[in-house]
């Protein structure tokens, strides 16, 4: 197979017989192998952040009936190019009484917690990072990171507002993360493993048909977990300056940037490869450049409902979030495991399957409805009677 | 390879800083922080051992995975006694918590 | 010395440096910091020993909620100046020489003991080691009864620990 087949394939033969000649011992030999992957990886997650960036702004604009970024190159395309070449020419500044190494540290951490994840990410039969056996808690393992990164961004800048930022954050991040890890568990029980390519490799049926709640619930909870509108709390420009990032400036705060912009993409990439097959399409098999774009095209959904939910909703109050949450994310997300659970070992083999699955997340989705309508009638019943009193008096 | 007895004497200063940490330190945060660092001394042992005595029986992991949980109960009750601590008295200091002391 | 030994040598040595700065620094989030690198180094031992679900697990609750937890109390509890000033106490000589001490006595009792000088791994035989974890905290002749006390711990901590911290009315 020639280098359209497997070019990834193809490359890496190429580098192995560039370094053959040197005879290094097999441990370097491993060591180079891995650097270079490692290196593609991490550069294929940040070049693609350039054009996702355009992306969210002429999308966004559609929806705000303007046109977007037009001016820089055709359609704009060199836009992200001109505000890279403005934020690295920018000064530099740190807060006199800041804690300098802390500062400095925590958008490193923010974007490194991000890529981390691409680490097992299975863009195509053959082509994946790593397929460590416990991936899908490894996805969640480096997520705490993120956490870190903004408590210590929030605390080092010596700032109120930044302070206050990373309090907010850590409220709605630890909270969102407990449905974003039980919903995890789903594939993770549906395909019975939690490597990800052995998720993608059993959705022979995509998992979205057999649990859809699961993965709108996830959706909801990854989009809160990455703090971006409607759970924007932690930078809500309008209420702590810009949350915990206010005291960054140039490319310290590009990294910050491009970390969420990254990470949200990242969680398109999750909820194509749990819930909607991977990289899994007709031709793939043969041709791993297919499945890459089978998966980057599937990604786009979950990137493309972000930025929808972001330029339709507003943000919603710190207290709505945490009760939005643990009122209703949580219980909903523990019903919906363990109703996936009991069908999936009743039906599990039998043409039953999907109908049972899809009747039982009906049955789910009804009830939280009707939950959520008798909560709300009870409230509206204790609420006091709106007193009538004029507008203006008559002197 | 690495020899088990390198795990065993990290794992032994590991316990031995956090001993000391748990004995010195007068805030009330580091003490817990330093149980943390005894505790995962303690780990490094339990796994080190599944794995270089008996690979085969899963319970060396079992044992480590019932010590994070003991680890987060012990972390979310003593931040709680912390706060509420410094909620009564404005201080963490375990110095000045001495009303039943005699 | 093999690769897997220099690793090993680097991690040991960041573990007990993080670990140092962690009972030395007088500055709470940082001692928090060194304690978040203290606990990575040894989700990376984890890794090394070959159980990768524990070292994800150290990794997703150590870091992700015990070191959390631990600056969040340490800025709640801001204000108490006079444990800032004087980070020890008048025993930390004597805990030091106990803690001395306790490390000397350590290594000579395990250096007595005929498994210490055990220097290569016997392979692991089973094909899923994760899946062997799972089964034995289901299975009834496993760990399941561990498993629910150790669930039930929990629940019970949290519960307690939500009843001690909450902010009661005064006269109460």
């Amino acid at each position: 197979m020639g280098f359209l087949g497997d070019p990834i394939k193809f490359i890496g033969d190429w580098l192995k017989s560039l370094i053959a000649p040197l005879n290094l011992p097999p441990v370097w030999e491993t060591f180079l192998s891995t650097l270079t992957s490692v290196i593609a990886v991490a550069s294929f997650g940040l070049l693609i952040v350039i054009f996702l960036i355009w992306v969210e702004r002429k999308v966004a604009a559609r929806f705000q009936d303007r046109l977007g970024p037009n001016r820089a190159g055709k359609y704009g395309l060199l836009q992200t190019f001109a505000d890279m070449v403005k934020l690295i020419t920018k000064e530099d500044t740190t807060p006199e009484t800041a804690d300098k190494v802390v500062f400095n540290i925590a958008p490193v951490l923010s974007v490194v917690s991000v890529l981390l994840i691409w680490a097992v990410v299975p863009f195509a039969p053959t082509w994946f990072g790593t397929d460590i056996n416990v991936g899908v808690l490894y996805i969640a393992a480096v997520g705490s990171f993120g956490i870190l990164s903004i408590l210590m961004a929030g605390w080092s800048s010596n700032n109120k507002y930044a302070l206050l930022g990373a309090f907010r954050a850590v409220a709605q991040l630890i909270s969102y993360e407990v449905p974003m890890l039980i919903m995890l568990m789903v594939p993770v029980l549906l395909a019975s493993s939690m490597g990800m390519v052995d998720i993608v490799a059993r959705q022979d049926m995509w998992f979205i048909v057999v649990a859809p709640l699961a993965a709108v619930v996830f959706l909801i909870s990854a989009i809160a977990e990455v703090g971006r509108t409607p759970f924007d709390l932690l930078e809500a420009e309008s209420e702590i300056v810009a949350g915990f990032h206010t005291e960054y400036s140039g490319m310290k705060f590009g990294m910050f940037f491009a970390a969420e912009f990254l990470h949200i993409f990242t969680v398109g990439v999750l909820f194509a490869i749990l819930f909607m097959g991977g990289w899994r399409g007709p031709g793939a098999e043969q041709f791993p450049l297919l499945g890459m774009v089978y998966l980057m095209a599937k990604s786009t959904v979950g990137y493309f409902i972000a930025i929808w939910m972001r330029s339709t909703l507003p943000r919603i109050r710190i207290d709505h979030m945490l009760a939005f949450n643990w009122k209703f994310l949580v219980p909903l997300s523990l019903a919906i495991l363990i109703v996936t659970a009991i069908l999936h070992k009743l039906f599990a083999a039998t043409t039953l399957y999907i109908p049972a699955m899809l009747v039982g997340n009906l049955v789910i989705f009804l009830a939280s409805l009707g939950a959520l309508r008798a909560v709300a009638q009870r409230q509206r019943k204790q609420r006091k009677p709106f007193k009538k009193r004029p507008v203006a008096k008559a002197a | 390879m690495i020899p088990l007895s390198w795990y065993l004497i990290l794992a032994a200063a590991l316990f031995c800083i956090g001993f000391y940490g748990v004995l010195a330190r007068r805030n009330a945060v580091v003490i817990l922080m330093s149980v943390e660092l005894m505790l995962n001394a303690v780990n490094i042992n339990l796994v080190a051992f599944w794995r270089y005595l008996n690979p085969n029986d899963i319970s060396g992991q079992v044992f480590a995975i019932i010590v994070f949980a003991v680890a987060a109960a012990e972390v979310a009750v003593g931040l709680a006694l912390v706060i509420s601590l410094y909620r009564n008295r404005k201080t963490i200091s375990v110095d000045e918590v001495d009303l039943m002391k005699w | 010395m093999s690769t897997v030994q220099i690793v090993f040598l680097f991690v040991g040595f960041m573990i007990l440096l993080a670990a140092w700065m962690m009972v030395s620094r007088s500055n709470l989030v940082h001692s928090a910091l060194w304690l978040v690198v203290a606990l990575f180094g040894v989700a990376v031992l984890f890794v090394l020993l070959e159980a990768g679900y524990l070292a994800v697990i150290q990794v997703l609750v150590y870091i992700g909620a015990i070191a959390i937890l631990m600056i969040f109390a340490v800025m709640l509890t801001r204000g108490d100046v006079e444990s800032l000033t004087h980070i020890t106490n008048r025993y930390a000589g004597w805990a030091a020489v106990m803690g001395a001490f306790l490390l000397f006595g350590l290594v000579i009792v395990l250096g007595q003991w005929p498994a210490f000088q055990t220097t290569s791994p016997e392979a692991i035989e089973s094909a899923n080691p994760v899946l062997d974890l799972g089964m034995a905290f289901v299975s009834p002749d496993g760990f399941t009864v561990p498993f629910i006390v150790a669930s039930v711990l929990l629940l019970a901590a949290f519960i307690g620990a939500i009843y001690a911290a909450f902010p009661r009315k005064k006269g109460e």
